[in-house]
């Protein structure tokens, strides 16, 4: 190139010969077929990579759906676990300690997630202390280990200062507050999407603030809340490591109850099935976990599908 | 006319509200009293777990100096002969960490750049999608996997590796790395998006072909954001429970820095520990605390600094 006459001087200047330049060089074509090339090759390692991710996800379903196939009945749901009747064993105290398990955390994360965040959004002062303390707590809770929120249910609630006992309603306390910051940040970003003019209108008519937030704001957001609510039960349905600190690794060969007796729970059943060493359990474990995975990844279908709708029409 | 006598304003005039409230509105006062308290739960939440944590561990060190659980390189709180160095754990803990970022970095930065920058419309509306949804496969699900299928596999794809007995922390690693992809994949992809098409047009104006206008201008544009995905990656990674319970084992913790072997790390501990029976006041009992603490400030500490990234990107472009 004929351009080395003279160094421009400022920083823009430099910026500016680089891109004329670089204009030029596309122009004259000299760099197209290193571009062609380029390009193939990163779209090719990009393709490559979503790829393995795709294979990697899809072959859990795969090879749960292969191996736990051949006891894919309707005895997972009718019959208890047993260790000696293998072929007959199955899932069913397990299925109704994580129904009673999903009950108790429905009731508790819809009002305190959302009126926590009702309040966060509509009432709080973003300049004072406390509330901004509450806001970095949620962010920071959201992302403590869920074996940390076991250790929390082995020492303050089964046992210690409110010593529940080793029973369902302890590991739904558990797995309730385990999920309660999903459902709080869901239910802000359903709320903060309801659009101010709303709001305004209904304050103009005279109407109170908890009346507005009541009757207009809160049926809007209600698509959004509500997937915020089912992506936090599917998450609760299959976490296992802070239920086996809450006591849900015993054997349970009975229907439980929620406040007084022993109880299991699906994905608890599931990793006690895996460890035992005959192939049969490891069957019936795998047969296990289509079933969760079924009820999971349905829930999570539904909340996205919702969540796709709603953020079409606004 | 029978109605007359039920309504009949003195002067004729209609009766006048005035526009300010009646009276103090006690409701609106209570429902605001009871919304704040919902806030004020995690804040009860967080503090009930840092009391649950620190309490027994005080126990435990007044029973084993601090400085012998942090530097020791012996973990057996189980033998007669107890020693407390938490260090092998800590190790065992770091090493999936860095096998589960070494698969899902690259598989999940693939997964954003062409998300946000190479998909179409429609296959961006398939694939997102998918990704959020296989997110929630249970983590009990990707453990049996990992054990009973990528052991055995790995083992015939690799067999020059130094596999060793049915545990290894390698196919762990491999298992949460899988797990956080769309995790990782997600926050870039939002990172990637954040950045304004009026960068990318500019150095398109410029000449710039697609793969130059992604790396040289997209990429370092959402560099925060992008860190920020790895950092929350690894702070899922070294709270992962299940995986390394089913497919590391809660093996012989020696300090050992061959992954291929069975390793436990802090997490497998707690959760291993915890499954048998221990009884309240025993020194094993106030272990699962104590590892517990040093655990919840790991991951504080990892998160703190994903919050501040994310809030930068966040600043710069919004």
């Amino acid at each position: 190139m004929t351009t080395e006459t003279r160094e421009p001087r400022s920083a823009r200047a430099r910026i500016a010969v680089a891109g004329a330049r670089a204009t030029t060089e596309s122009n004259f074509g000299t760099r197209d077929q290193k571009d062609r090339v380029e390009s193939l090759v990163f779209v090719g390692i990009l393709v490559v990579g979503v790829g393995a991710a795709l294979l990697g996800l899809v072959g859990i379903i795969a090879w749960a759906a292969v191996k736990g196939r051949p006891l894919l009945t309707t005895r997972l749901i009718t019959e208890g676990p047993s260790t000696i009747d293998i072929a007959n064993a199955g899932y069913r105290p397990a299925i109704i300690g994580s129904i009673y398990l999903m009950l108790g955390v429905i009731v508790l994360i819809v009002p305190l997630g959302v009126g926590a965040a009702v309040y966060l959004e509509e009432f709080a002062d973003k300049t004072k202390w406390w509330n901004r303390l509450i806001e970095l707590n949620i962010q920071n809770l959201a992302g403590v280990p869920s074996i940390v929120f076991g250790i929390l249910g082995l020492g303050f609630i089964a046992r210690g200062p409110l010593s529940l006992g080793f029973v369902a309603a302890a590991g739904s306390l558990t797995l309730a507050l385990l999920v309660l910051p999903t459902v709080i940040l869901a239910a802000r970003e359903a709320i903060k999407s309801v659009p101010p003019s709303i709001r305004e209108g209904s304050l103009a008519l005279g109407v109170t603030p908890w009346q507005t937030v009541r009757r207009q704001v809160l049926p809007a957001a209600l698509p959004g809340i509500l997937t915020g609510v089912i992506l936090a039960v599917s998450r609760a349905i299959g976490e296992t490591a802070p239920l086996l600190l809450v006591g849900a690794a015993t054997f349970v060969t009975f229907d439980p109850d929620f406040f007084n007796s022993r109880y299991s729970a699906l994905p608890v059943q599931i990793f006690t099935y895996a460890g035992r060493p005959q192939e049969e359990f490891r069957i019936l474990a795998a047969a296990g976990v289509i079933l969760m995975l079924g009820v999971v990844l349905l829930m999570n279908s539904v909340a996205i599908f919702l969540r796709s709708r709603y953020e079409d029409r606004i | 006319m029978t109605t007359s006598t039920i309504a009949a304003p003195s002067d004729g005039a209609p009766e006048r509200r005035t526009l300010g409230a009646a009276g103090p509105r006690h409701g609106e006062k209570l429902v605001l009293a009871s919304l704040a308290a919902c806030a004020v739960v995690s804040v009860v939440v967080t503090t009930a777990i840092v009391f649950t944590l620190v309490t027994p561990s005080i126990d435990f060190f007044r029973a084993v100096p601090i400085t012998e659980f942090l530097t020791g390189t012996t973990w057996q709180p189980a033998f007669s002969n107890a020693a407390f160095g938490v260090l092998p754990i800590v190790v065992g803990t770091l090493s999936v960490t860095v096998i589960a970022l070494a698969v899902a970095i690259p598989i999940g930065l693939c997964c954003a750049v062409y998300l946000s920058e190479y998909a179409g419309r429609r296959a961006r509306k398939i694939l997102k999608p998918i990704l959020e949804i296989l997110e929630g496969i249970p983590t009990v699900a990707t453990g049996l996997f990992a054990f009973f299928f990528l052991r055995p596999f790995l083992e015939d794809v690799l067999p020059f590796l130094p596999w060793g007995g049915i545990f290894s922390l390698f196919v762990a690693g491999i298992g949460v790395g899988l797990l956080i992809v769309p995790l990782v994949s997600s926050v870039a992809d939002d990172a990637l998006r954040a950045v304004p098409p009026g960068l990318r047009e500019g150095a398109y104006a410029l000449g710039a072909s697609k793969f130059e206008v992604t790396t040289r201008v997209v990429f370092p544009s959402a560099l925060s954001g992008i860190i920020a995905a790895f950092v929350l990656g690894m702070s899922r990674a070294i709270g992962e429970t299940m995986v390394v319970l089913i497919a590391a084992g809660g093996g012989n913790p020696n300090l050992s820095f061959n992954p291929m072997e069975s390793m436990q790390t802090m997490t497998a501990f707690i959760g291993r520990t915890a499954t048998g029976d221990i009884s309240q006041g025993t020194i094993k009992y106030d272990t699962i605390f104590a590892v517990g603490t040093l655990l919840f400030f790991m991951t504080l500490t990892v998160n703190v600094i994903a919050i501040r990234l994310v809030r930068r990107f966040r600043e710069v472009y919004e």
